[in-house]
């Protein structure tokens, strides 16, 4: 791909590189001072602890709970949980553990001396035995790609399955991968980004979605395993880092060898009314993990865009891909795992919409050369006119193509209408064969006029977002999020879902998988 | 003469052409192209053409029929609900509330139950409206609280009281396993429950997938279906609370 075919200037790029900088260190450095209860639960569970009791509520929610009422979060769960763990004599076993705190025989307390010095030693290396899973299963994933090799073409092929049933989803799967997907995404339930717990087990009851489970993301790896081999392409699978629980819901894809996750930082908070700070400290978590499983995230800057105006916001989603770019750099993520998102989501009827999301697009490509970006297709504008909605899903692509994008979500024209089916599936993925093989090539030769109607866009779009990006960093992006900039939701930092999980941290405070997480930077 | 009976029309008045596709779960041979005519008999088209078969996977084949079908459409016998209250400006809607009502006219919406899909109610209220049409937000005389996505009947109720809602208004786009229909029950009986019927704020649902005649049988004042805009909600909810009540 020929670079700066917008003819960007790279002063007002490395402007907007460190506003985003400047606007997102204050949230970084509130991360690094807070912990909830999610990243403590995602610390046990990389320490080992499975299981759930008989209402379902897994045990370590039961052991974290337990802490909290009993000592607080501020000083972090491994310190008091591997101290009572030392002293209790259930040999080491977490669950165990927190089955006898259930049932009122444990009573934890803030270790001092040598005693923190012990629990801080155990929990460390309970918990590298989980990174240690991490790291192995990225191996295996390199070496799966070596011996299936990678999909012919980019971008890749992102379909999506979502019965409610993991049973019914994986054949779904693996027929939609011999149809041609190169990576699968199921689709989570509605409502689990609400929930305070991750369920367990293979589930069979869903809305609109799977439930992301541990051993839901078992089966379908195993699954599609299977089909790598069948089609001698490495099939990768995605699922949702995000809601209550995101810290958890990546570890145990970096557990399980996901692929991708679906991984913002700011969609909790405006489309969940998840509170800002609970997400935030979730998000950086999170990040750490897929950092180090080498699973490729994917951002949501696509939502933005069905509330608000995808002309009059395509700023805020520049805006938001440099944040979203930062925060990752931050976490230790690199280049080649951030897929920033986007969406075509301009009013067809408005004249040069074309051209617009073409500028738009393009603007993407040359501000992140070497990220694989998300390419996400018409949704708002689909109106149930399947006829035309299969001409809008062929334009999408014919721009995701020309711009280079890396991972393609094909769109389907019964979009707003029912849940694909098997011929919607059949037909949207002739779409995309048909435009990738007519005009694969197509970007080799696309150059937009010099100072013509795309470049202007695309440099007038960058202006805006410099422009806002500077108001992000005089106002701070807490308040920004709260005044409604982004998809004109408007979050105040005090309210939302999930702040009685954030604590800030004590002198003291520990965490095993942070200080692991976190060597050698 | 106005008709009343039509049928389909292709290209020749009364040819009754339709066409229709499906997926048959059968690998695509002979036998399969003469099992989706068969099928298309069923339908009423006769005769069918077959135009396009292509197999998809091992075991499914999907076609499209193009035939005349042989139903007639009895005009006489259709029913739908049609607006039976007059469609207004937004500057006409202002000056009826401010001159009749004479304080601002309360709304509260949200999207209840698991339902995450805020398209719809963010359509209707806000002040960006959709197709064009500005939404209730923008309209002066309405105080508009959008309580969002994921919103318990309970906070619904709660938040209908704090505001003295004179409508409220609750979108619902997932339909699987009817819950739609479960969450709009839920939600009038806990109006019901909560406040007497002369204080009820009036109870409108909408969504793609409603049957608008099911109003009464769900305990809902009004369902709007796909393609409502904001001004036919905001011309209804002045019609149902001012200009009606100060007849």
């Amino acid at each position: 791909m020929n670079l700066n075919r917008l003819n960007l200037d790279p002063a007002v790029v490395q402007r907007a590189r460190e506003l985003a900088r400047l606007a997102g260190q204050p949230v970084v450095d509130m991360a690094r001072s807070h912990t909830t209860v999610s990243v403590e639960r995602a610390v046990l569970r990389l320490a080992g602890i499975t299981g759930a009791d008989a209402d379902g509520i897994p045990w370590v929610n039961r052991l974290v709970d337990q802490v909290r009422d009993d000592v607080g979060l501020g000083h972090g769960a491994t310190l008091p949980v591997f101290h009572a763990l030392a002293e209790s004599g259930v040999d080491g076993d977490l669950t165990l553990l927190a089955q006898k705190a259930a049932a009122g025989s444990v009573k934890f307390h803030i270790p001092e001396g040598k005693h923190a010095t012990a629990a801080k030693k155990l929990s460390k290396r309970a918990v590298a035995q989980g990174i240690k899973t991490i790291d192995r299963n990225r191996l295996e994933r390199d070496k799966l790609i070596k011996k299936h090799g990678e999909p012919k073409q980019r971008p890749w092929i992102y379909l999506i399955v979502a019965t409610g049933d993991i049973y019914e989803d994986i054949p779904q799967a693996q027929a939609a991968a011999r149809a041609g997907a190169d990576v699968i995404a199921v689709i989570r339930s509605t409502g689990q980004s609400l929930l305070d717990y991750v369920p367990e087990g293979a589930t069979r009851e869903g809305f609109a979605g799977t439930y992301a489970t541990q051993e839901n993301f078992r089966l379908m790896r195993a699954a599609l395993d299977e089909s790598s081999k069948e089609l001698g392409r490495y099939i990768r699978l995605t699922n949702y880092a995000s809601g209550l629980c995101m810290p958890e819901i990546a570890t145990l894809a970096g557990l399980q060898r996901l692929d991708m996750m679906l991984n913002d930082s700011m969609y909790g908070i405006l489309f969940r009314d998840i509170n800002p700070i609970r997400t935030f400290v979730d998000q950086r978590f999170s990040r750490q993990i897929h950092a180090r499983a080498g699973i490729i995230i994917n951002t949501g800057e696509d939502n933005y865009l069905t509330t608000a105006d995808a002309v009059e916001a395509a700023h805020t989603v520049t805006v938001s891909q440099l944040l979203n770019e930062y925060f990752a750099h931050e976490a230790g993520l690199e280049d080649w795992q951030l897929g920033l998102g986007h969406a075509f989501e301009i009013n067809p009827d408005l004249p040069e919409s074309f051209r617009l999301e073409l500028a738009h697009a393009l603007l993407a490509r040359e501000l992140f050369p070497d990220a694989p970006l998300k390419w996400m297709p018409p949704t708002k504008h689909m109106t149930g006119d399947v006829f035309r909605g299969n001409l809008l899903d062929g334009f999408f692509n014919l721009v995701g193509t020309l711009t280079g994008q890396g991972i393609l979500l094909v769109g389907m024209m019964t979009e707003a209408v029912v849940t694909p089916w098997l011929s919607d599936r059949d037909i949207a993925l002739q779409n995309v064969r048909y435009v990738l093989g007519a005009a694969g090539g197509l970007h080799e030769d696309f150059v937009p006029a010099p100072g013509g109607f795309i470049q202007q866009r695309a440099h007038g779009v960058l202006g805006e977002a410099v422009t806002l990006l500077e108001e992000i960093v005089d106002d701070t992006l807490l308040n920004a999020i709260a005044d409604g900039t982004f998809g004109i939701m408007k979050r105040p930092a005090n309210r939302g879902k999930g702040l009685d999980g954030v604590a800030k941290h004590e002198d003291g405070y520990y965490n095993p998988a942070t200080e692991i997480l976190e060597a050698g930077k | 003469m106005t008709k009343t009976v039509v049928r389909p029309y292709g290209d020749t008045t009364g040819d009754g052409m339709t066409q229709v596709s499906f997926t048959l779960p059968i690998p695509h041979d002979k036998k399969a192209e003469g099992a989706a005519l068969q099928l298309a008999a069923k339908m009423g088209l006769d005769p069918a053409m077959l135009v396009h078969a292509k197999q998809m996977g091992d075991g499914f084949t999907f076609f499209v029929i193009y035939g005349s079908v042989r139903h007639l459409v009895e005009l006489d016998k259709v029913q739908v609900v049609e607006r039976d209250f007059p469609l207004l400006g937004s500057k006409e809607i202002n000056t009826i509330v401010k001159q009749k009502l004479r304080r601002k006219l309360s709304v509260v919406g949200a999207c209840i139950g698991t339902d995450a899909h805020t398209v719809g109610i963010d359509a209707i209220l806000n002040i960006k409206g959709i197709a064009g049409e500005k939404g209730l937000e923008y309209y002066r005389e309405f105080k508009v609280v959008n309580m969002g996505a994921q919103v318990t009947v309970p906070e619904l109720v709660a938040a209908a009281k704090q505001e003295k809602a004179d409508a409220v208004l609750v979108s619902q786009v997932v339909t699987q396993r009817d819950a739609h229909l479960y969450n709009t029950r839920e939600m009038t009986a806990a109006f019901r429950e909560a406040m007497p019927a002369g204080k009820r704020p009036l109870l409108i649902v909408g969504g793609p997938r409603f049957d608008e005649l099911m109003a009464g049988e769900l305990g809902v004042d009004r369902i709007f279906g796909r393609g409502t805009t904001p001004r036919e909600v905001a011309s209804y909810l002045v019609h149902s609370l001012v200009t009606q009540r100060s007849k």
